[in-house]
């Protein structure tokens, strides 16, 4: 076990670089000049001393190379640099105090996910062409067709309109006030978990009928164990794989979807964050953002790899 | 050495035709119906996509067709009108006409979507034949980099693109080839991997073909129904993709009407107007829905293989 996560481990510098290869070589070298462009928006006027002024402030006026070791440099001792748009702002504050409510958010939607399509799965799966399990799929299909925007639209509306229920106003944090964060965060993270719920239901349909069928499956019941313990702990047991490994890849697509839902419910996090440094141009912050990210689902999936790994002795020897 | 052979020659050439008396050639309208029989619901959502296509080329060409100008603000006296006969889906909080509005709007859609859909997955296969076929450090590097490309979650990078290009919708198009690139190249080259090694084109390089005679004629068509599939599941993510910018406001300029753009104001007022926030919600939801039914369709009667990805 301690060689293959050695050898996974190693395997992730070289990737972690090509990424923060790309990240950079997109915010430089696509659109020419940062400093022209930020101060060309609008109709504002400018000196040539005013461009020079701001290309030494983004850095832009060394050789690329030397710009992006310097700028790696940074990131491996945690600097993210400094805002354009929050003048003088380290990134790294700005990103830190953001990427919690984030992460809440996304943990939230997976738990919710699983909670309800765990059982939804195993339950379609035992009862094949049963009204629950044309119901399951009904809502399952329904669900990974769906935007995640129009979903967060939806969970609003039947809210509102249905039940008139609204969130308490005003952003408040976990550490601050418990109830009003969980309430709030709540529809969030459902409409945000809507598709994952779909997705992981369908995986967890698929892999138990598969289970179903399997030899040891009879002999724990020839050999008279309740049909709950046969179904725990012989079946549910051994689905459990597929469905870890989707909910990790899951939870890397929930970064992007926490985008458009913080935008909805207006969560102030990384989400909120980037749109808001899109709209200002402020291309610092949306680098330390992306490389944030993708670094995150990086080490998200070597951990679901390691996890993997450790559940199933067959995937450490192949 | 003819003359032994002709009997032989003739008496395959006999069951070959006895073969074909027996299953006929099937015409593209017959295969059209037989597949329309066996995936009613793929055909259906092929009407409901061709429907949409038609609408978006439609009133693009001729606009007169549209109930009303989607930008006129003199469309309905009252703002927020609700859905009624002459206002069929209400009125949004100018007074344009929704209909109109939802109409124009399945154009950006559409363009968005066929146009990098078009390029990407066209270029993703290109370049997935050759890494495969190539193969060495070449191959390698492509795959190092289609890996790292992944692990940009689609919206994000489409968010980073959009900033430093600009928001419209050819640069919205150029974010989506970037997405659409890695997926597309990693599908077709494991494809093309396992061809490679078929009797067929190890036959074709036994007898001296050379390597671009081999990737046109051996290869190419064998992966032109992955090619065809990828291509349908593709569009309904960039349809996505393109809605989600529009509604965050970084995409297409708001002045043009795109759906994603008429939910984002929808949602602003869906306590006063519900219908702004539903009827485009709902006409994503639907082509989306629709191009990933018939996408299923597709791979089921072209590709098997591809089933389960």
């Amino acid at each position: 076990m301690r060689q293959y996560a050695l050898k996974r481990i190693a395997l992730i510098i070289p990737t972690v670089l090509l990424v923060s290869i790309i990240v950079f070589t997109v915010m430089r070298l696509l659109p020419g000049d940062p400093a022209l462009v930020i101060l060309s928006e609008g109709d504002a006027s400018f000196t040539q001393e005013e461009l020079e002024d701001l290309r030494r402030q983004l850095g832009t006026d060394r050789p690329i190379f030397i710009q992006y070791v310097d700028w790696i440099g940074g990131l491996v001792q945690g600097d993210l640099g400094t805002s354009i748009w929050r003048s003088g702002q380290p990134v790294s504050k700005l990103v830190g105090d953001r990427i919690f409510r984030t992460l809440e958010l996304a943990v939230l939607a997976i738990l919710i996910a699983v909670a309800f399509a765990v059982p939804l799965g195993v339950i379609s799966a035992i009862k094949p062409d049963s009204m629950i399990d044309y119901l399951s799929r009904v809502i399952t299909l329904v669900g990974i067709s769906i935007p995640t925007f129009f979903a967060g639209l939806l969970v609003v509306l039947v809210l509102s309109r249905g039940f008139s229920w609204l969130p308490p106003l005003g952003y408040a944090d976990l550490w601050d006030d418990p109830w009003k964060n969980i309430q709030q965060m709540f529809l969030p993270a459902l409409a945000l978990g809507f598709y994952d719920m779909a997705f992981i239901a369908r995986v967890t349909r698929s892999s138990m009928m598969e289970i179903i069928r399997e030899d040891y499956m009879r002999t724990a019941r020839a050999k008279g164990l309740a049909e709950r313990i046969v179904l725990v702990r012989h079946g549910l047991k051994n689905a459990v794989l597929p469905i870890l490994t989707i909910s990790g890849w899951q939870f890397g697509r929930l970064f992007g979807g926490t985008v458009i839902i913080e935008s909805i419910f207006k969560v102030p996090g990384i989400g909120t964050l980037l749109i808001e440094t899109v709209f200002q141009r402020d291309f610092p912050t949306i680098q330390a953002i992306i490389i944030v990210i993708a670094v995150s689902i990086v080490i998200i999936n070597l951990l679901v790899d390691l996890l993997y790994g450790l559940l199933d002795p067959r995937i450490r020897y192949a | 050495m003819t003359t032994t052979n002709t009997g032989q020659g003739l008496a395959i050439g006999d069951a070959d035709a006895q073969l074909l008396e027996m299953r006929p050639r099937q015409t593209q309208m017959q295969k059209l119906v037989s597949f329309a029989r066996s995936k009613p619901l793929g055909a259906v959502s092929a009407i409901i996509i061709l429907i949409t296509i038609f609408a978006a080329a439609i009133s693009y060409v001729v606009p007169a067709v549209l109930p009303h100008d989607p930008l006129d603000v003199r469309a309905h006296e009252e703002k927020y009108l609700a859905p009624q006969p002459g206002a069929w889906l209400g009125s949004d909080h100018l007074g344009r006409d929704e209909l109109s509005r939802l109409i124009a709007g399945s154009q950006i859609s559409i363009y968005v979507g066929l146009l990098s859909v078009g390029i990407g997955v066209t270029l993703g296969a290109l370049i997935g034949i050759l890494s495969a076929y190539i193969g060495g450090a070449i191959d390698l590097a492509i795959q190092r980099i289609v890996d790292a490309m992944m692990a940009f979650p689609p919206i994000i990078l489409a968010l980073g693109l959009v900033a430093v290009l600009g928001g419209s919708a050819n640069n919205v198009i150029i974010a989506l080839l970037v997405i659409l690139l890695p997926g597309t190249i990693r599908v077709i080259r494991s494809q093309v991997l396992s061809i490679k090694e078929l009797d067929y084109t190890l036959a074709a390089t036994a007898i001296g073909a050379g390597s671009i005679r081999i990737m046109l004629r051996h290869i190419l068509p064998n992966v032109l129904a992955s090619y065809i599939v990828l291509g349908t599941i593709t569009l309904g993510f960039a349809i996505i993709i393109e809605a989600s910018l529009s509604f965050l406001g970084v995409g297409v300029p708001p002045d043009i009407p795109t759906w994603g753009g008429m939910l984002t104001r929808g949602t602003e007022e869906i306590r006063i107007a519900w219908w702004l926030a539903v009827f485009p919600g709902i006409a994503i939801s639907v082509v989306v829905f629709a191009i990933n039914f018939l996408g299923d369709a597709l791979r089921d009667t072209l590709d098997p293989r591809l089933r389960g990805r």
